[in-house]
């Protein structure tokens, strides 16, 4: 009798447990971006971008049985690895399931070999676009809806091409992601028959920027191609090219979009153009809307930053688990075709799927479609700079 | 033709940008040579001080445009010049009092000394952001080009355009004027003489009479001054951000050891030395061979001799060669 209330106790203790945890279970995303340093003008938007995917999962009641999300935001400066790295310890230590980050692609290498590696932590990385990052070993836990700046390089050239540019003189900030992007438009566009008169080096944050450009107005060229940040050195260069009148037209690739430039530039940038990962059509359409006034959904690298988490959520169904070791092979999955087509809002309605059987292809806000070994295949958003505004002129 | 050209071309890019960096740089290397010279330490908080200047011009001159003051073509920012300096003349007479004039006393060690200001470039660093926030800040206005290169061309007919910023003018003329200045008052009036003596011979100033603490506080407000003047000219003709103030301290402290530390003339030949050689010997003179040599001549190449990466180390090259072969620098200054 005594053994049998014994047995009976620990079997409802254990069932009480069992449905405890399907209610109160909380799934935890960090989001791991430079909320200050190079990029701080656009990562406001990217986290709310994130949260804003976490949030309506969490409403919809629907993941793993009822689970919450939570996010916890920690900083990576961009450019500072022993800030990121420490800040990554933090949030494996505080029982995050998944990473959305880095930012910036030398620090998402840092957090990638130092945080995620040796914890098993799955990472998507809404902005990290260095070709360097593609053929990095991975242990299949490294993911971006971030085109690689290889597919940028082409993109590039064919804009280039497409105005009859002939020669580019091409300056870069020295890291790894504006020497990945230089490497990749030098060679594109020698490849489509252009001339690059020169490739130089800029540091950001330094005084004078004049030795650089008597090299680069020395060189040459059509136009100047500027392939570095637009808080930072690239600012500087452009400054420094209008005012020695050597270049009146910039190349701007991704790292240069932002309303910060033509407002700090001034008239004399009219004229520029570029391009920056983004896409057209419905997916953003949907977001911005949903967005609202909350935040500015068509900021650089929102998009994504929304996509990174829905991805997440959206293999944590598939597997049926919040454990990265079970996860993290259903990512490419969800992400891709076969299956029905998911949009920003519908998230909801892809966890039900899911649960069905059904499978999904989640095109989300920024044409998802991972390809490799699981990065974004890349729509380019063109860019114009108009009357002090940067205008979209069309996607490639 | 083409020689005018050619020679065109080294000035707008080498020649008039190396004459105004080289003027902001010799202006903040005489503040450090000062405060080396008579002070006796190597003040790490100088480029904060010109950050923290350069601020309290920024704020004066928004508060003036908003009340529709202006200079017409000349930027603002000079009227709200004075008000910088008296901001940044209370700040250093505070730091001063509250900080150096304890270690003073203690007679503590030139490298404590340092070590203290880089404590206080510190939290001036901090101030500064949390005032005025870490972005870039324009407050340049007025005509922004004495000659720009478009009207260059037009009015010369020549290929090749000559900028001259509004900024780079005022720059250099304002360095002249403050040198001259400077140059006048520690060698013509008595209380730069006693200045000098201290800076010679502390015991033997003291004996004849010298009041130290006056010496000091002079020294100080008129570091005050050309911090604040260094940090606006600088701010006015690249901009205003508090990070690249702290970056500046290197070539400064390089010009003003290059030239002699504690030597005023030093520090302004270093200043020119460290902007001319940052600027030329990564130049690229293609452009300037292809219209001196003849069309069979003209170069491929970029017949440049060390890519731009290496602009920093050059200056650190040359700081080098001149503490091994002349450890005083160029002029002769305290060996250190």
């Amino acid at each position: 009798m005594k053994k049998m209330l014994m047995a009976t106790t620990a079997a409802a203790l254990l069932a009480t447990n069992a449905f405890a945890a399907g209610h109160a279970k909380e799934v935890k995303l960090g989001i791991l971006i430079g909320f200050t340093g190079p990029i701080e003008s656009l990562t406001g938007p990217m986290a709310a971008g994130a949260e804003l995917a976490m949030k309506e999962v969490t409403d919809s009641g629907m993941l793993l049985d009822g689970a919450t999300v939570t996010p916890i935001r920690a900083d990576t400066g961009c450019i500072d690895n022993g800030l990121s790295t420490s800040n990554g310890e933090r949030l494996i230590a505080e029982g995050v399931n998944g990473l959305i980050g880095g930012d910036c692609s030398g620090v998402t290498g840092a957090i990638l070999q130092n945080v995620a590696i040796p914890n098993g932590m799955v990472m998507i990385s809404p902005s990290a676009t260095s070709p360097g990052l593609t053929t990095v070993e991975d242990n299949g836990l490294f993911f971006r809806t971030a085109p690689s700046d290889a597919r940028e390089g082409e993109v590039m050239a064919e804009v280039l091409m497409d105005r009859g540019v002939k020669s580019i003189a091409l300056t870069y900030t020295n890291n790894d992601y504006g020497k990945g992007l230089a490497d990749a438009i030098e060679s594109n566009f020698k490849a489509a028959g252009g001339e690059v008169t020169i490739v130089a080096a800029h540091e950001d944050g330094k005084a004078d920027y004049s030795a650089e450009m008597g090299a680069l107005a020395s060189a040459g060229g059509d136009i100047l191609v500027v392939a570095g940040y637009l808080d930072q050195g690239g600012l500087g260069i452009i400054n420094a090219a209008l005012d020695t009148g050597a270049f009146d037209t910039f190349g701007l690739p991704g790292g240069m979009i932002g309303d910060s430039l033509p407002a700090n530039v001034g008239a004399p940038l009219d004229g520029s153009y570029g391009q920056i990962a983004g896409s057209g059509g419905e997916g953003i359409e949907k977001l911005t809307a949903m967005a609202g006034d909350a935040f500015d959904a068509t900021s650089p690298y929102t998009p994504e930053s929304y996509d990174a988490a829905a991805l997440f959520m959206l293999a944590m169904q598939a597997a049926g688990s919040m454990d990265p070791a079970e996860y993290a092979g259903k990512i490419l999955d969800v992400a891709n075709a076969p299956g029905e087509k998911i949009y920003p809002g519908e998230l909801a309605k892809a966890l039900e799927l899911i649960k069905a059987g059904t499978d999904i292809d989640y095109v989300g806000a920024s044409a998802v479609e991972l390809i490799g070994p699981g990065e974004s295949a890349g729509t380019y958003r063109l860019i114009e700079v108009k009357d002090g505004k940067n205008e979209t002129i069309g996607f490639k | 033709m083409d020689l005018l050209n050619a020679f065109i071309a080294l000035s707008n890019y080498v020649i008039v940008p190396a004459m105004a960096y080289g003027s902001q740089l010799a202006l903040g290397a005489l503040g450090v040579t000062l405060i080396y010279g008579i002070l006796r330490f190597s003040n790490f908080a100088h480029g904060d001080t010109m950050s923290f200047g350069a601020m309290v011009t920024v704020l004066v001159t928004w508060l003036f445009q908003s009340w529709g003051i202006s200079l017409g073509v000349l930027p603002t920012a000079l009227l709200a010049l004075p008000f910088g300096i008296l901001g940044t003349m209370g700040l250093v007479l505070a730091t001063d009092r509250m900080v150096y004039r304890f270690y003073r006393a203690q007679k503590a060690k030139p490298v404590i000394l340092v070590i203290v200001s880089l404590g206080v470039t510190f939290i001036l660093n901090g101030l500064v952001r949390f005032i005025i926030g870490p972005d870039d800040q324009n407050f340049l206005d007025g005509e922004r080009f004495i000659v720009s290169a478009r009207t260059f061309k037009a009015m010369t007919g020549l290929e090749e355009g000559l900028a001259i910023k509004t900024t780079q003018g005022i720059t250099v003329v304002t360095a002249v004027i403050v040198v001259a200045l400077l140059f006048w008052f520690l060698n013509r009036t008595r209380t730069g003489k006693s200045m000098r003596a201290y800076s010679d011979n502390e015991d033997l100033a003291l004996l004849s009479g010298i009041n130290p603490e006056r010496v000091v506080m002079i020294t100080w407000l008129i570091v005050a001054g050309l911090a604040t003047i260094a940090g606006v000219l600088y701010g006015l003709d690249k901009s205003f951000k508090p990070f690249t103030y702290f970056q500046l301290l290197l070539p400064i402290f390089a010009s003003a050891i290059v030239g002699g530390l504690g030597n005023p003339l030093g520090a302004i030949a270093g200043g020119f030395v460290i902007a001319f050689s940052e600027v030329t010997v990564t130049y690229a003179w293609k452009k300037v061979a292809g219209y001196v040599l003849p069309d069979s001549l003209a170069p491929d190449g970029l017949l440049q001799l060390l890519s731009t990466d290496y602009k920093l180390a050059v200056s650190f090259v040359i700081l080098l060669i001149v503490l091994l072969i002349k450890p005083t620098g160029l002029f002769k200054g305290k060996s250190v």
